[in-house]
């Protein structure tokens, strides 16, 4: 990236420049026709519950594609139509709402599913129709903000709900409990079968989510995604060349919200209730990571982008894999960083002696700096154990070490040649401190650190995204 | 009509107004030069209030500090204003910079990623419970005691400081903006990048200086802000939201106009939350809901804010 504004290059040039500069891998993934694409995925998912009765596993299929669907949506509006939507999650939200009110004990409303989800995404279409109008005369930012506005009032009524007018609507923070399960015209599947999750669920989002896909995909190749496209690229040129811009907002509005709207009437059917923290900014945030890293603009995209962010998420969660996918996470990405590769081998082995180096001068001066491993090992923890110093009372070393690991970080991309492999060996290793000493203690913090420092880097080293073929800019 | 009431209505919304208008001048001075509407700075701010804990910590608490009380909240206070100009440059430096050609989206996103990091570090290390600078005991209750009084009507200290040292700082920044060598540089860079450049004027020299005005004035807001309430990892959402929209309303861009929509902001919150929604009949929860729908329609009816002036679209 060069420094100031560039001259003379023209964008030809530059988008020329990008797909050389495309891995080969990828190339090779563009020539498989789509159809194809998404029939392996179909196939892939559609297996899991048939292989394992897990019914975590199965849980998490079912989340992944609530999540897909959720990303293919936004990809409509910030993708496709160019518009940075922030109140996103408020039509989630009220898909969940519709669902939990017209098929629950609330107001003893026992609604089939598939009504609900007509009228939930009929709502969801018209609530986006509504929240798109202010993007006639406002753009980029200004927009972004109304949207953030439109989602603080979603949340401020869904909070404050139980008392609107004397009328319990929402439940207030309590949220609506008791929800209906999934039913198909009297045909109900129950949430658990025999006590652990019924997969039958992940066959209902995968039905849903197929459908969404090829409509989207149709709409996309449609009249109406090309003038998106146009939109995208440069609003007054498209209205010039006679496209009903205001109109074409709207509508890109109005199918994310529906495909929002959708996605939340489902989402609730399999849960027990709904309240109002469930639909927090990180949830938002974490569906704009997944439409980002995939690359916004490519419904696949968007999808793998879906899957390796919430898979990536629920591992971390787990402390028993947790440790894996640091280390191995790590070493890709110097893998994908470094070059030459083997590179990498030195690195990977200078840490290494590092590390029992500093293990062992650190023990020699105070046992209790390395006397604070845990008693439980299996064969990674008791490597780890003679390596990474973990003190018995680390206190505020780890706040310093954490402080530290990210100034170190930062400082290496700013070094270069030797000086960089060197001052990476003791990152590394800090990187390695801190994971036993902190991250790895508190998963469910730590995952959305990682989230936001992996935006941050993605953003930075490929600004269009993982897969992402288009240069996306809000209009 | 309750003038008491109406008058200390008034006097909480000039305190309030005062640390939004000194988060909002962050975001107009940083949008003015970049463009770039800087989610990560009400997480700043939030890192603000938490270096001032920690120098409140460091000097023994509110209740029996080592040394002088007024010392201390004069040590928070520029802790937190320095540490905040650091933070402020390395995000500017490491996470803004490598995407100052690259589509608007991008560093918007990047900026998203900043807050999120920040607040969830800041959760990791110090946890998610509230915690309090305890002012009510600071200095022995003093800074509840009254320092204004005019027949029944009284302003305590807490609220004389705050103003005080809001008005303080946007006098310095004033004078930086207007009076000095970098800061006619700023506002040369904020009109058209490009040409101040080819003038000689060094772009990443005054970017940086943008990103330690804003940082400064975002850790003091901070420390300011966490008199009054507790502090928390998540606490910089809601005062950065109505503090954009403070610049927005003022006019981006625009450096009195950040200081006007800060006050016009915090009176309608206090305005609104004392009177409006029982008028209305709704809880005092749904008062959000008011301030958000006339933002809404203000953003509608005059995009460009009360000072700004109308974006032209060239082709």
């Amino acid at each position: 990236m060069s420094e100031g504004p560039r001259i003379g290059k023209d964008e030809w040039v530059a988008r020329a420049g990008e797909n050389i500069a495309r891995n080969r891998l990828l190339r090779l993934f563009d020539r498989i026709p789509g159809w194809a694409r998404l029939l392996a995925f179909v196939v892939g998912v559609a297996l899991i519950p048939l292989i394992t009765d897990d019914g975590y596993i199965n849980a998490v299929v079912f989340d992944t594609l609530i999540f897909c669907l959720l990303a293919i949506g936004l990809n409509v509006v910030v993708g496709w139509g160019g518009l940075l939507d922030l109140g996103y999650i408020a039509f989630f939200g009220v898909g969940a709402y519709t669902y939990a009110i017209l098929s629950s004990e609330k107001f003893d409303l026992h609604l089939t599913t598939p009504v609900v989800m007509v009228i939930a995404v009929v709502l969801g279409a018209l609530l986006g129709f509504l929240v798109g109008l202010p993007s006639w005369r406002l753009v980029g930012d200004y927009l972004a903000i109304v949207t953030l506005f439109v989602y603080q009032i979603f949340i401020s009524i869904v909070t404050n709900g139980h008392d609107l007018f004397g009328v319990d609507l929402t439940g207030g923070v309590n949220g609506i409990a008791n929800l209906d399960p999934f039913d198909f015209f009297g045909l109900q599947i129950p949430v658990s079968h025999e006590g652990i999750f019924n997969s039958n669920y992940v066959y209902v989002a995968l039905a849903v989510f197929v459908a969404v896909f090829v409509a989207l995909y149709l709409v996309n190749h449609s009249r109406i995604g090309r003038s998106w496209r146009a939109l995208r690229e440069d609003t007054l040129a498209a209205e010039l060349m006679g496209m009903p811009t205001d109109w074409l907002k709207l509508l890109a509005f109005a199918f994310g919200a529906a495909v929002a709207a959708l996605t939340g009437s489902l989402f609730a059917s399999l849960k027990v209730g709904v309240f109002p923290e469930t639909f927090s900014l990180t949830l938002l945030i974490t569906v704009y990571a997944m439409v980002i890293l995939g690359g916004v603009g490519s419904q696949t995209g968007a999808v793998l982008g879906a899957v390796a962010v919430y898979v990536f998420l629920e591992a971390l969660r787990d402390p028993d894999v947790s440790g894996w996918v640091f280390y191995v996470s790590i070493v890709l990405a110097l893998l994908f960083l470094v070059r030459p590769r083997w590179m990498v081998a030195i690195v990977l082995a200078a840490t290494a002696a590092f590390g029992f180096v500093v293990h062992a001068v650190v023990g020699a001066i105070d046992d209790s700096w390395t006397a604070g491993a845990p008693p439980d090992s299996d064969r990674i923890t008791r490597l780890l154990d003679s390596w990474v110093a973990i003190p018995a009372n680390p206190g505020d070393a780890k706040t310093l070490a954490y402080v530290s690991l990210v100034a170190l970080l930062l400082f290496v991309t700013t070094l270069k040649g030797v000086w960089r492999w060197a001052a990476l060996v003791p990152t590394l290793y800090l990187a390695a401190f801190v994971w036993e000493n902190v991250l790895s203690l508190q998963p469910d913090v730590t995952r959305f650190v990682l989230l936001g420092a992996m935006l941050v880097g993605v953003m930075v080293t490929r600004p269009s995204g993982v897969l992402g073929e288009h240069r996306v800019e809000i209009v | 009509m309750d003038y008491d009431k109406l008058f200390q209505t008034l006097v909480n919304s000039a305190t309030l107004g005062s640390t939004y208008a000194l988060i909002a001048l962050g975001y107009t001075i940083v949008y003015g030069i970049l463009k770039l509407l800087n989610f990560a700075h009400g997480d700043v701010f939030m890192i603000g209030a938490y270096v001032g804990f920690g120098v409140l910590t460091v000097f023994g608490g509110a209740v029996d500090p080592s040394i002088s009380i007024w010392l201390v909240l004069i040590l928070m206070l520029l802790a937190a204003m320095a540490c905040c100009a650091v933070l402020g440059v390395a995000i500017e430096r490491f996470a803004y910079r490598p995407l100052r050609d690259a589509p608007r989206i991008a560093p918007l996103i990047s900026a998203l990623g900043v807050s999120f990091f920040l607040s969830y570090s800041v959760q990791l290390l110090f946890g998610a419970q509230h915690k309090t600078y305890d002012s009510f005991n600071m200095a022995g209750g003093k800074l509840y005691e009254p320092a204004v009084t005019v027949g029944s009507f009284t302003i305590s200290w807490l609220r004389v400081i705050t103003i005080v040292a809001a008005i303080l700082l946007m006098v310095v920044l004033w004078y930086l903006v207007a009076r000095t060598r970098i800061g006619k540089a700023m506002r040369a860079t904020s009109i058209d990048r490009d040409a101040a450049a080819m003038m000689g004027i060094d772009i990443d020299r005054v970017i940086m200086f943008a990103f330690v005005l804003s940082g400064a004035l975002a850790g003091a807001a901070g420390v300011l802000f966490a008199l009054r309430t507790d502090i928390f990892p998540q606490m910089g959402f809601t005062p950065g939201l109505f503090a954009f929209t403070a610049a927005v309303i003022g006019g981006i861009g625009s450096i009195p106009g950040a200081m006007l929509g800060g006050i016009l902001l915090g009176t309608v919150e206090a305005l609104t939350v004392t009177y409006v929604t029982d008028w209305i009949g709704i809880p005092v929860g749904l008062s959000n809901l008011v301030i958000f729908s006339l933002l809404i329609v203000f953003m509608l009816i005059r995009p460009q804010g009360i000072l700004g002036r109308p974006d032209i679209t060239k082709v």
